[in-house]
C-alpha cells in the first residue's frame, strides 16, 4: 500500500486513541477534584491532570489560573492545543477524509459522525454536570471507530497499521499517568490518612479502566505495587504496557511476514516486549519505577520512530 | 407562470396526460403528500453528509464541505431516446479523439482548411510537447462528459464537450443508490437500467489503454491534486470503487524514466494514471515550476510511453468554446458520417460582424467566456438587467475574442420539488462516454437542476441541485447487460 496512506492510518488511530485516553484523564480529573481535604487542594490535583495529558506547559502559556473550567476547556476544545480532544477528533477526520479509499464505509462514517457531533458541543454551553456526559461520549465514539475498524477492515497491511497506531499510543498513555502519580505508588511515602491514598490508586485504576479488572486479578484490596504490576507487567490487562507491547510485536510480526521482510522495528519491539514480559515489579521499583517509565516511554516514542522510517515514509 | 408553461418543453407533459415514460411518475407525484418528499428529501441530506459527499466552494466565504442539492424526483429517459444519444455520444467522442489525434499528427483537418489553424495554434490548450507523441490506441480522451440540453420532443442539442477531467459521475451514483434506498417502491414499479457497473467498466476502459511497457495486469491509480480539491470525494470514491490507489503527486517519482508510487514494500511501478490533475500542474519540470501536486519527470516518462495518462495531455484543445463550433464538420471529416447530435448556434465575437450582431442582440443571447467554466462570468441576456448587459457589453469590446454567445435556449423542464410543492425546473445532462479498446456508455449520467423559478443556469457553483436519471429499458427487452445499448465500436482510426 501508498506510504502515505499506512502513515495516514497510523495516525488516525493514534489521535482517536489519544482523544479516548484524554477524556478518561480528565474525567478522574474531575472526581479527584470534587473530594474533600485533598492534599495541595484541587489546584495540585489538576496539575498532575495536565502532566498526565502532557499539556502543562501549553496550558500555563494560556492561563494564569489553574482551574476546573480552564483545564477542562484547554485539555478537551482549545483549538490552541493540538492535542486537546476537538484536535485530536479533527486530525483523525483530516488524516481519514486524506485516505477514504483506505477506509471502510463504516469507519469514515463513524468519523464523520463523531466531527459533526462534535461541531455541536460548546464549552462554553456546557454546564459542569455535563462535562462527565461529554466526556463519555468520547469514550464511546472513539470505542465504535475502533469496533467499526476491528469488525470491517481487512485483515491486511492498512489494518496491521490502523492496529499499530492504537497500540503504540496506548502504551504511551498509560506510562504517562503512572507516571504522573508515582510517587504515590512508592511504598516509603506512606500517608496517614488511608482513605486518601486509596482514592489516589482506584484514580489510576479508573483512568485505565481497570478498577474491575484489578479485583478479578488480585482479590485484594488496592494495594499500590500491585497497581503498578498490573498496569505495567500483566499481559491480561489491556491497557498494561506489557499487553500493548504484545500487540505492537504481533502487528509487526504480521507485516513482516505479508512483506517477507523484517527489519529494525521487529527488533526493537520484540527487545522491549521481553523486557515486559520477563521483568519482574520488585526490580523495576529497586531500580526506580520514575526512571523506568521514563525510559519506557523513550523507548516507545524510539519505535514509533523506526516504524515511520521503514514504512510510512517510503 | 401559466406563460412558462407554455413556452418550454416539460418532460413529464400535462399533468392529466403524461408522457409515456413518465406515467406511473405522474400518477406517484399525485400520490404523494409534499411533506413526504421534504421528509426524503432530509433524509438525504442527513446522509449525504453523513457519508461526506461535499464539494467545496472556492472564494472569499465559500463552504469547504457543501452539499449539492438533491432533488428527489428522478428524470426520465426511454430507451428509445437513450439509443439514439448513446449513437450520437459515440459519434461525436470518436470524431473528437480523431481530431486531437490529427491535431498532434498530420494535421489533414488543418490543411484541409475545415478548421482554421489559428484556432488551434494560437489556443493555450494547445501543447506542443504532444506533437509527434502516440498514444495508446489513438485514444486521448478516455473519459468524456458531453453535457446536453433538450428543447423538445425529439430535439436534443450538445452544449459543450469536456474532454479535460469531467467530473460529476460519482453524484449519477450516488443518486442512484440514494433514491432505491428513498423510494423502493417507486424504483420497483419502472425497469430501470442500472449504473452501478460504472467503476468496471472505467477500469475496464483504463487497463485497455496500458501502453506497450506494461507486464502483467496494468497497474491503475487515480491521481488527485488532494482533499481540499472541490471534486476530492469523487476521486476517492472512484478509486475505491476501481479498488486501486488514490495517490497524490508526492506519492510518485520518476527513476529510469519509469514512474513509480512509494509504498510501504518499497516502489510500485504505475501503468496507466486516471489523473484529476489539469495539465499545467502534472509536471514542474515541463509546465508551471511552482506546481506541488505533480510529478517531476513525468511528461518524458508519458512522451517514452513508459506510462499513460487519462486523459492525455493537451486535449482542452478538443472542448474550447470555439472549437466546439466545428465539431460537426469534423464528425464528416473524420466519420464521413452526418453528425446525429446537434450543436448549438455559436456566434464568436472575434469576428467584428458577428460581435456587432451580439452586442445589438445582447438582451436575448447567452454569453459565455471562451476560456470559462463552471457557469462563472456569463451573462444570460433574458434574465439580466439593462446596466449587466451593458457592462457587459463593455468586456466584450475590451476583448472580443474571448467570448461567444449562443441563443438562448428553451431548457426542457422537470417536475422538481420545490418546498412549497412540485413546480417545473429547468434541466441539462451530463452523460459520460468512455473510450477505450471500445466506447462504453453507463446507461444514465448526471441531470443537474437549476433551483430557482425561472433561472437556465444549472451550474452546482450557481446554486443547482441533481437528480438522479432513469433510463428505462425497453418493456420486452430482458435486463441485460448496462452497455448492451452501446454496441462495441472500434475506435483505431484510418490515417
Amino acid at each position: 500500500m501508498l506510504s502515505r496512506t499506512a502513515d495516514n492510518l497510523y495516525w488516525l488511530s493514534r489521535y482517536m486513541e489519544r482523544a479516548e485516553n484524554l477524556a478518561r484523564i480528565l474525567d478522574v480529573g474531575l472526581r479527584m477534584s470534587m473530594l474533600p481535604h485533598l492534599e495541595g487542594g484541587a489546584v495540585s490535583e489538576w496539575r498532575s491532570t495536565l502532566a498526565a495529558a502532557g499539556g502543562l506547559a501549553g496550558f500555563d502559556a494560556h492561563f494564569d489560573e489553574t482551574t476546573a473550567q480552564h483545564v477542562v476547556e484547554y485539555l478537551a476544545f482549545d483549538p490552541q492545543n493540538p492535542s486537546s480532544i476537538r484536535n485530536c477528533i479533527k486530525v483523525a477526520r483530516e488524516n481519514g477524509r486524506a485516505v477514504r479509499t483506505a477506509l471502510t464505509g463504516e469507519m469514515w462514517e463513524s468519523l464523520n459522525a463523531t466531527w459533526l457531533e462534535l461541531a455541536d458541543v460548546h464549552p462554553q454551553n456546557l454546564e459542569r454536570g455535563e462535562i462527565a456526559a461529554f466526556l463519555d461520549w468520547v469514550k464511546e465514539r472513539s470505542l465504535q471507530f475502533r469496533g467499526s475498524a476491528y469488525g470491517s477492515m481487512l485483515r491486511n497491511d492498512g489494518f496491521f497499521f490502523t492496529r499499530l497506531g492504537t497500540f503504540i499510543e496506548r502504551g504511551d498513555n498509560t506510562a504517562r499517568i503512572l507516571d504522573v502519580k508515582y510517587h504515590v505508588l512508592l511504598p516509603q511515602t506512606e500517608r496517614v490518612g488511608g482513605s486518601l491514598d486509596h482514592y489516589q490508586w482506584a484514580a489510576i485504576l479508573r483512568s485505565v479502566s481497570a478498577l474491575g479488572s484489578y479485583h478479578w486479578v488480585y482479590r485484594d484490596n488496592l494495594k499500590p505495587w500491585q497497581i503498578a504490576e498490573l498496569l505495567i507487567l500483566r499481559p491480561e490487562m489491556p491497557r498494561s504496557l506489557s499487553a500493548c507491547l504484545a500487540e505492537v510485536n504481533n502487528y509487526l510480526d504480521r507485516l513482516a511476514l505479508a512483506y517477507g521482510a523484517t527489519g529494525e522495528t521487529q527488533r526493537l519491539a520484540g527487545q522491549l516486549h521481553a523486557e515486559l514480559r520477563y521483568g519482574r515489579i520488585d526490580q523495576i521499583f529497586q531500580a526506580g519505577l520514575h526512571e523506568f517509565l521514563t525510559d519506557f516511554i523513550g523507548k516507545n516514542r524510539h519505535l514509533s520512530s523506526e516504524i515511520s522510517t521503514q514504512y510510512l515514509i517510503g | 407562470m401559466r406563460g412558462e408553461a407554455e413556452r418550454f418543453f416539460d418532460e413529464l407533459g400535462a399533468v392529466e396526460n403524461p408522457r409515456a415514460a413518465y406515467r406511473l411518475l405522474a400518477e406517484w407525484l399525485a400520490n404523494t403528500p409534499p411533506e413526504i418528499f421534504e421528509k426524503r428529501r432530509q433524509n438525504a441530506e442527513i446522509l449525504f453528509r453523513r457519508i461526506g459527499i461535499t464539494f467545496a466552494v472556492y472564494g472569499d466565504g465559500g463552504d469547504p464541505e457543501r452539499i449539492i442539492p438533491f432533488d428527489v424526483i428522478p428524470r426520465l429517459l426511454d430507451a428509445e431516446e437513450w439509443r439514439f444519444l448513446v449513437r450520437g455520444l459515440e459519434q461525436r467522442v470518436n470524431a473528437l479523439n480523431a481530431f486531437l489525434h490529427d491535431v498532434y499528427h498530420e494535421r489533414e483537418i488543418l490543411r484541409a482548411g475545415v478548421v482554421p489553424e489559428q484556432l488551434v495554434f494560437q489556443n493555450a490548450s494547445f501543447a506542443p510537447e504532444m506533437c509527434g507523441v502516440s498514444v495508446p490506441r489513438n485514444v486521448y480522451t478516455q473519459i468524456a462528459g458531453i453535457d446536453m440540453v433538450r428543447t423538445g420532443e425529439k430535439e436534443f442539442f450538445v452544449l459543450e464537450d469536456n474532454v479535460r477531467t469531467p467530473s460529476g459521475v460519482s453524484y449519477m451514483l450516488e443518486n442512484r443508490e440514494m433514491m432505491m434506498r428513498l423510494f423502493p417502491d417507486l424504483f420497483a414499479q419502472h425497469r430501470i437500467a442500472p449504473v452501478e457497473q460504472y467503476p468496471e467498466a472505467l477500469l475496464e476502459t483504463l487497463q485497455s489503454v496500458a501502453g506497450p511497457y506494461c507486464d502483467g495486469e496494468p497497474v491503475v491509480a487515480v491521481l488527485t491534486p488532494g482533499h481540499f480539491n472541490s471534486a476530492y470525494f469523487e476521486h476517492s470514491f472512484l478509486a475505491d470503487q476501481m479498488g486501486v490507489e488514490l495517490v497524490e503527486g508526492s506519492d510518485l517519482f520518476v527513476r529510469d524514466n519509469f514512474v513509480f508510487m512509494r509504498t510501504t514494500q518499497g516502489p510500485q511501478k504505475v501503468d496507466i494514471l486516471y489523473r484529476r490533475i489539469d495539465d499545467g500542474f502534472l509536471d514542474p519540470l515541463c509546465f508551471r515550476p511552482d506546481s506541488a501536486l505533480g510529478v517531476p519527470g513525468l511528461m518524458n516518462a508519458y512522451r517514452a510511453g513508459t506510462i499513460n495518462l487519462a486523459n492525455a495531455v493537451g486535449t482542452g484543445i478538443a472542448d474550447d468554446k470555439e472549437i466546439y463550433m466545428y465539431v460537426p464538420k469534423m464528425i464528416s471529416f473524420y466519420l464521413g458520417e452526418e453528425p446525429i447530435l446537434k450543436n448549438v448556434a455559436t456566434y464568436a465575437c472575434g469576428d467584428p460582424d458577428t460581435c456587432a450582431y451580439v452586442l445589438e442582440n445582447l438582451s436575448e443571447l447567452v454569453v459565455k467566456e471562451v476560456h470559462g467554466s463552471g457557469g462563472y462570468g456569463m451573462l444570460v441576456g433574458p434574465a439580466s438587467t439593462r446596466e449587466e448587459c451593458a457592462d457587459y457589453a463593455e468586456r466584450i469590446k475590451a476583448n472580443p475574442g474571448g467570448f461567444i454567445a449562443q441563443p438562448t435556449l428553451s431548457l426542457s423542464t422537470c417536475p422538481t420539488f420545490v418546498g412549497s410543492g412540485v413546480a417545473p425546473r429547468h434541466v441539462d445532462f451530463r452523460p459520460f462516454v468512455l473510450s477505450g479498446d471500445r466506447v462504453r456508455i453507463v446507461p444514465g449520467g448526471l441531470t443537474r437542476v437549476a433551483l430557482k423559478e425561472g433561472s437556465l443556469v444549472v451550474n452546482s457553483s450557481q446554486g443547482g441541485g441533481t437528480k438522479d436519471t432513469w433510463v428505462l429499458e425497453a418493456s420486452e427487452a430482458p435486463a441485460g447487460p448496462a452497455d448492451a445499448a452501446s454496441s462495441p465500436v472500434d475506435t483505431s482510426m484510418e490515417q
